[in-house]
């Protein structure tokens, strides 16, 4: 069975497809690798319903989440693979456009795609343009790249209009993560469902970085593929900054993949897995991943931009011993009002993270503050 | 006696059109203070501010056609819609037809806000900051009571609340708490020049 | 066929003026820096009239009706 990671990138004639790409793709069952585990047969009808040839294909390649290193790795390792999906979108979708929309500072990975590119023969090829991503969270969400796109600015955008209605010109839009076009060069090419996903290991690891591991392969696997702790694991966070804190040993027991994942009330995310050491604070690296959120904020919302930057300071707060007593309840009032009142999901994804934060870390939460307390008793 | 009913309902329609005028233009700058109290919500000043608005129109309107009809002043429709087209005082005349078309073209915008969107509305409404000006000049100008006190005493009043609300207005900086922020993001992820 | 409609906010234009608030206290609150959360659900009938007044009266319209079975 073929993986991503040692799929041929030698250049070889794009397979034929049609519509019927489109259903072999929802019998795979392929759901989107960037974030938001969307099924892509939906998302490619949906534009492809709109589309009269205008439309427009964004190879999603921004990686915004700072410690995942997956789509820099696909993109530098298997160019070729990434352009087959593009191209092959572009063919499904009858596009007008490709975008190859990748992070500004991915030196390697931007010329690695613009090496294949150049190989390339494809009428496609000519229909290519490349757009830098700002190396800021939110750039990599999928308003944000059209906006960047068309007026230059990576912020997010109201939705609705949502991208495969109206997109980059107007244009029905489809924005894929740079894995998922590379599944969708796979099944084209061999048939197979995609077997495999993309995690990067970060933390308390003896060789973090990029894993490509089987369906059923648990947490513990690639830990163990990881060379193993490097110290005492306190807990793991599953799925990057939006994810959720889970205690080690039921980490462990995780399938790395999402549909099993979500059974568990859990979600793979941009697929970080990262161990937290117990020689470090969670309450700290908590609030350290709070502050980074908050300043990662577009400030085009206020419910977003106030609250999680009160939400970060409160943390701080607790972390540092100089908190208040009614800290705890204002971070849990606080979390359950800001969810969903801004135009994009950022506010909601550290929302998700600081609940579960709370939850697992509750005790430590709750010393710490009342270590405040007994400081200025 | 019907023409100077007529004529002194243009006067006085006048002067009261100044008035209205000249408070919807300062509850206009305190709505966009956000300026507010416990006994005072900002819905109040954004309810007068239209109210008074539409009253200044009515006024306005009372204003026009009895000068028009009027016939002593000898003054034809297209007159009141042709800048500079009387023989009479034609620049002032000129000035108070310019005013209110400005007024209509605001007033109208808003009564379609909705279907032109914010950008649009909020453009053509800084016409305000155009039409008040011209508007005191014409009545400073073709006005027959200029010089009498009251007159006076109503111009020198509206014009000191208007320029006492612009200046607070200049000084106070933005109302809009996500501003600096927002512009501060928008810089860092501009790459407008890059392509 | 249900026909009820919610308030939606175009949170980007929103910018916490505060007026939807005011006008309609049974279902928008503020937070803590002024900006609206709404209560779920479909507005009531009877405060039709007034939801329609606070979206008219949105200083930068960020206030809109919406049907709630709306799918993507």
């Amino acid at each position: 069975m073929t993986r991503l990671l040692d799929a041929p990138d030698a250049l070889t004639a794009l397979p034929n497809a049609g519509k019927g790409l489109i259903d072999a793709i929802e019998r795979s069952g392929l759901v989107g690798r960037g974030g938001a585990w969307f099924p892509v047969a939906t998302k490619w009808r949906a534009v492809a319903e709109r589309s009269h040839g205008q439309a427009v294909v964004v190879v999603n390649g921004a990686e915004g989440e700072p410690q995942s290193k997956k789509d820099r790795l696909l993109m530098t390792t298997r160019p070729h693979l990434v352009l087959d999906g593009a191209f092959l979108a572009a063919r499904v979708l009858r596009a007008a456009r490709i975008v190859l929309y990748i992070g500004e500072r991915h030196d390697v990975a931007r010329n690695a795609m613009l090496r294949a590119l150049a190989q390339r023969t494809e009428p496609e090829r000519r229909i290519v343009t490349v757009s830098a991503a700002p190396s800021r969270y939110v750039a990599g969400a999928e308003t944000a790249a059209i906006h960047l796109i068309n007026e230059g600015i990576a912020t997010p955008t109201t939705a609705p209009p949502y991208p495969f209605e109206r997109g980059v010109g107007g244009a029905p839009t489809l924005v894929q993560n740079v894995e998922t076009l590379a599944h969708v060069a796979l099944i084209a090419r061999t048939g197979q469902a995609p077997h495999t996903v993309l995690v990067t290991l970060a933390g308390a690891l003896k060789q973090p970085g990029v894993l490509e591991v089987e369906k059923g392969t648990t947490v513990a696997e690639a830990v163990r593929r990881s060379g193993g702790f490097t110290e005492p694991p306190r807990a793991v966070l599953v799925g990057g900054y939006f994810g959720t804190w889970v205690e080690t040993q039921r980490a462990l027991d995780l399938e790395l993949d999402h549909g099993s994942m979500r059974r568990h009330d859990l979600g793979l995310g941009c697929g970080v897995i990262g161990v937290l050491p117990t020689s470090r604070s969670p309450v700290r690296e908590t609030a350290g991943i709070m502050r980074y959120l908050a300043q990662e904020s577009s400030a085009q919302c206020g419910p977003c931009f106030f609250g999680l930057r009160a939400l970060a300071d409160t943390c701080t707060r607790i972390a540092e011993g100089t908190s208040k007593p009614e800290d705890l309840k204002r971070l849990q009032r606080w979390a359950a009002e800001v969810r969903g009142r801004g135009a994009c999901r950022h506010p909601d994804g550290a929302v998700i993270f600081l609940s579960s934060a709370l939850d697992l870390f509750a005790s430590e939460f709750a010393n710490d503050s009342a270590y405040a307390l007994r400081r200025t008793a | 006696m019907t023409n100077s009913v007529l004529w002194y309902t243009t006067r006085g329609a006048g002067a009261v059109t100044l008035i209205l005028l000249s408070s919807v233009v300062v509850l206009g700058i305190l709505s966009t203070m956000r300026v507010q109290s416990r006994r005072w919500p900002r819905f109040l000043t954004t309810g007068l501010h239209r109210n008074l608005a539409l009253m200044t129109l009515v006024f306005l309107a009372l204003h026009i056609v009895t000068a028009v009809v009027d016939p002593y002043t000898n003054l034809g429709w297209a007159a009141a819609l042709i800048p500079f087209s009387s023989s009479y005082r034609t620049l002032w005349l000129g000035l108070g037809v310019i005013a209110f078309e400005l007024l209509a073209a605001i007033v109208l915008t808003s009564l379609v806000r909705g279907l032109i969107g914010h950008r649009t509305w909020r453009a053509i409404h800084w016409l305000t900051y155009a039409a008040w000006p011209v508007g005191v000049l014409h009545g400073i100008g073709t006005g027959t009571d200029t010089l009498s006190v009251w007159m006076l005493a109503i111009t020198a009043g509206c014009v000191a609340a208007v320029g006492v609300a612009v200046f607070l207005r200049l000084t106070s900086g933005s109302a809009d708490p996500l501003a600096g922020a927002r512009t501060t993001f928008r810089v860092a992820v501009d790459r407008r020049e890059a392509r | 066929m249900s026909k009820d409609m919610t308030l939606a906010i175009d949170r980007i234009k929103c910018d916490g003026r505060g007026l939807c608030a005011e006008l309609l206290p049974e279902l928008i609150r503020l937070d803590d820096w002024g900006y609206p959360i709404l209560a779920p659900g479909p507005i009531p009938a009877h405060l039709m009239p007034l939801a329609q007044r606070a979206i008219e009266d949105c200083p930068v319209l960020a206030l809109a009706l919406r049907r709630t079975e709306r799918t993507k």
